[in-house]
């Protein structure tokens, strides 16, 4: 292909000559100051009376307490959970347990105003992605699961099933609400019951949703939320009642749970860590491309799993796309979650400030060149610039490890080949993006990359009927889709 | 007429398409039913398991990239090479010590076996796989890929039943495996090596050793490159596999040694064994101009 020879466009600079005005979402997210434990239907205070505040990230303000349940708690739960099942949940017919899931996605439309400013006030992510994204999302899971209720027979030709029982889950803080619905979803759909545990700093839309499950007239103990950090959650995947556990997370505490669970014989699926490549070949649309990359690494502030964090872009548009990358990150804005305006909220929580700081300095340290937005940051909170590493190499610890932040590493490539090598060299196998013009190479590409997910001309795109889920130490298991759904139902 | 001094065969494994004793040089009795001597056994070593491993590993790629009708095929021809020699194969697992009719009858079912997924290979896509109809303008659709290299632990009992029904679900998909025969009735596994290498399977993607499972367990639980382990083994055994499955999130399915299983059933074969050592890979492209 002969090279385009183009003069670069001139770039509009408007200084300071606008301000935005603040656009705060407003609406009431209707918090209680205290937050028990949903258990059997009801909300109940921990046995051990201790309680831990939830704070609003992108001001360090305390935004409630939340119980802190204890393995005491946790077994109340569980028997509440299995008394459900065999009284009442296991033995109703799937078409009455579809009609509850459809309740409980309707009463999530209705409240989806409320559950979104609750999102992002605990978790720091712009308004704009919990109200347009996350709680929609969450939702549309709740419509698809139900109506599989009563198709079961369908989900897998030939194969007889059945619910395990008392599923215990426990979901990561990136995305609280959409992360609970992947989980309760399906499980619900196929007949078991959940004990639900909650990432410790966004615990409330979790509660929230036990609010939902009242008003839907859930029976209780199906769904039973179990709020607290590390240990608690140790204590829903050890019970002896949960006979299958569905974890996400990173994956070093996925092998932490596969050790602890490594002397019994339950089931497990592994939703884990990501180091995704986003491949970029010099015929792909260039503008598209680099509104993608930085959605698919700014999304959420780059808390996501399968964020497109390395960008490998073939040698011969590497500068233009670096040019054009380094334009487009001056302009996202970056600040008060709650605003409309707001493309790029906060940090979840001070650890994973520190982490990021930390991973960002080495890059430093080894020698990859780094570019920040020119954003000026609130000065409480935690916020972190959208940045830029070019000049990466495959040893660098910033193209290695999984920073679960708003940094891209940027490496090049010259053929296909070693495109494919790069993006392959990784113990992570969860996702990946491909951009060209070509479909054969997209259709080779998504054949040889070893990745769960592969999008191609597209990135960072969810759906409830898309199973999603790792190759290799990105987990196991799907979620999403029929394929996830089985995941969830076993041979009686 | 003087009495013939009869050749004695050392019995090799079948790695990576060619026939090996141990590296380790060391050999275990095997006696038949009656308490005779019969041949020294390979006992095979980590190095070995690992070397196997790396045997797959070359096989690997051409396998899985083999066109599902190909691989129909080649397992179909897996049944005509094993259904010639079904007799010798009968009389090896008779060591074991039971009836002929007993062995025949195993040797007759492994046969089915692999007639069985010779069947699936070009269709398990269809039925795991799937179009998804997401309410966004992309095309979106999820196929199956195989894990990689799988290892296998086959129990004492049916040597050549289980042995045969734990590798084909794996290799059906494009997998390779490196399987352990049972440690007490190994030939069987023998005799399946020297019938692998007249079919028309490519060398290292069936790998078989002999040896102790005590030898090669943590091995098994530990090496990265297999991807799965598939195994019939006893509580202890579950444990340390699992516990080294995590170091590298492998894929584990253990059935129990100390249930009994009925290989013969239709119950021990069919598309969820396969949908065990599949990943499945979803992908998104934009519809439009």
């Amino acid at each position: 292909m002969a090279k385009k020879i183009t003069k670069p466009t001139p770039e509009l600079v408007f200084g300071d000559l606008w301000e935005f005005d603040p656009a705060p979402e407003t609406a009431d997210p209707k918090l209680k100051k205290r937050y028990d434990l949903f258990i059997n239907g009801s909300f109940v205070p921990p046995r051990s009376g201790k309680y831990f505040p939830t704070i609003n990230p992108a001001n360090e303000t305390m935004i409630a307490d939340i119980a802190q349940a204890d393995a005491a708690d946790v077994d109340v739960a569980c028997k509440a959970a299995q008394k459900a099942f065999t009284s009442v949940w296991g033995k109703m017919p799937g078409k009455e347990r579809g009609k509850y899931l459809y309740r409980i996605a309707r009463l999530l439309q209705d409240h989806a105003r409320e559950f979104a400013i609750a999102e992002t006030l605990d978790g720091g992510k712009p308004i704009k992605e919990s109200r347009d994204f996350d709680i929609p999302m969450a939702a549309a899971h709740f419509f698809y699961h139900a109506g599989w209720a009563d198709k079961l027979e369908y989900l897998a030709p030939g194969r007889q099933l059945a619910p395990h029982g008392v599923v215990g889950q426990v979901i990561p803080w990136n995305f609280p609400l959409l992360m609970l619905a992947w989980k309760i979803a399906p499980a619900l759909a196929a007949g078991n019951c959940v004990v639900l545990k909650p990432a410790e700093t966004t615990s409330i839309t979790a509660l929230k949703f036990g609010e939902i499950c009242q008003e839907a007239g859930l029976p209780n103990g199906v769904v039973n939320i179990v709020s607290g950090a590390g240990e608690t959650g140790a204590a829903v995947i050890n019970h002896p009642l949960t006979t299958k556990v569905a974890f996400t997370g990173s994956t070093e505490v996925g092998k932490i749970i596969m050790r602890s669970l490594a002397g019994t014989e339950k089931k497990m699926t592994m939703e884990l860590g990501g180091k995704a490549a986003n491949i970029v070949f010099d015929d792909a649309p260039l503008d598209q491309a680099v509104e993608a990359i930085v959605n698919g690494i700014f999304f959420n502030q780059g808390h996501v799993c399968c964020a497109g964090s390395r960008l490998l872009v073939q040698e011969s548009v590497a500068e233009q796309v670096l040019a054009k990358l380094k334009r487009r990150i001056a302009v996202l804005r970056v600040g008060d979650p709650m605003d409309k305006n707001t493309d790029h909220g906060a940090i979840n929580s001070r650890e994973q400030l520190a982490k990021i700081t930390e991973l960002v300095k080495s890059g430093v340290a080894e020698g990859a060149e780094m570019h920040q937005s020119a954003c000026r940051l609130p000065t409480k909170g935690f916020f972190f610039k959208p940045t830029l590493f070019s000049g990466v190499s495959m040893s660098h610890r910033i193209a290695r490890e999984e920073i679960f932040g708003p940094v891209l590493s940027i490496l090049t490539f010259r053929t296909l080949e070693e495109a494919v090598e790069k993006a392959n060299n990784t113990a992570f196998g969860l996702s990946a993006g491909v951009w060209t013009d070509k479909g054969s190479r997209i259709l080779k590409m998504s054949t040889l990359l070893k990745a769960g997910v592969v999008w191609a001309n597209t990135y960072n795109k969810f759906d409830p009927t898309s199973p999603f889920g790792g190759y290799k130490e990105s987990g196991f298991g799907r979620e999403g889709g029929k394929q996830g759904l089985l995941d969830y139902l076993k041979q009686p | 007429m003087s009495q013939r001094l009869l050749i004695t065969k050392t019995p090799k494994c079948y790695v990576g398409g060619a026939f090996i004793r141990s590296e380790s040089g060391r050999v275990a009795e095997l006696h038949d039913a009656s308490g005779a001597f019969f041949a020294n056994i390979a006992q095979c070593t980590r190095k070995d398991l690992r070397n196997a491993v790396e045997a797959a590993a070359k096989a690997g790629p051409g396998w899985a990239k083999r066109t599902a009708f190909n691989r129909g095929q080649i397992l179909y021809r897996m049944a005509e090479m094993i259904e010639a020699r079904s007799l010798e194969l009968a009389e090896a697992i008779m060591l074991g010590g039971g009836s002929k009719a007993e062995a025949a009858r195993e040797v007759a079912a492994s046969i089915e076996r692999i007639v069985h997924y010779a069947g699936w290979t070009d269709k398990y896509e269809q039925i795991l796989g799937s179009v998804n109809p997401v309410a966004s303008p992309h095309f979106n659709f999820t196929v199956t890929e195989p894990m990689g290299i799988i290892g296998i632990i086959a129990p004492d009992d049916s040597p050549l039943l289980a042995l045969i029904s734990l590798i084909l679900p794996a290799i059906t998909s494009g997998n390779c495996v490196v399987a352990l025969a049972s440690q007490t009735q190994p030939y069987p596994s023998i005799l399946l090596g020297e019938m692998l290498a007249t079919s028309d399977l490519p060398g290292g993607v069936v790998n078989l050793l002999t040896g102790q499972r005590s030898d090669l367990i943590h091995t098994f639980a530990t090496h990265e490159h297999l991807r799965g382990i598939s195994g019939v083994v006893n509580a202890s055994d579950r444990k340390q596999l699992k516990l080294g499955a995590a170091e590298s999130v492998k894929r584990v399915r253990l059935q129990k040694s100390e249930e009994a299983i009925d290989w013969f059933a239709d119950s021990a074969q069919g598309l969820y064994d396969i949908r065990e050592w599949i990943e499945f890979k979803t992908t998104w492209h934009p519809i439009g101009a």
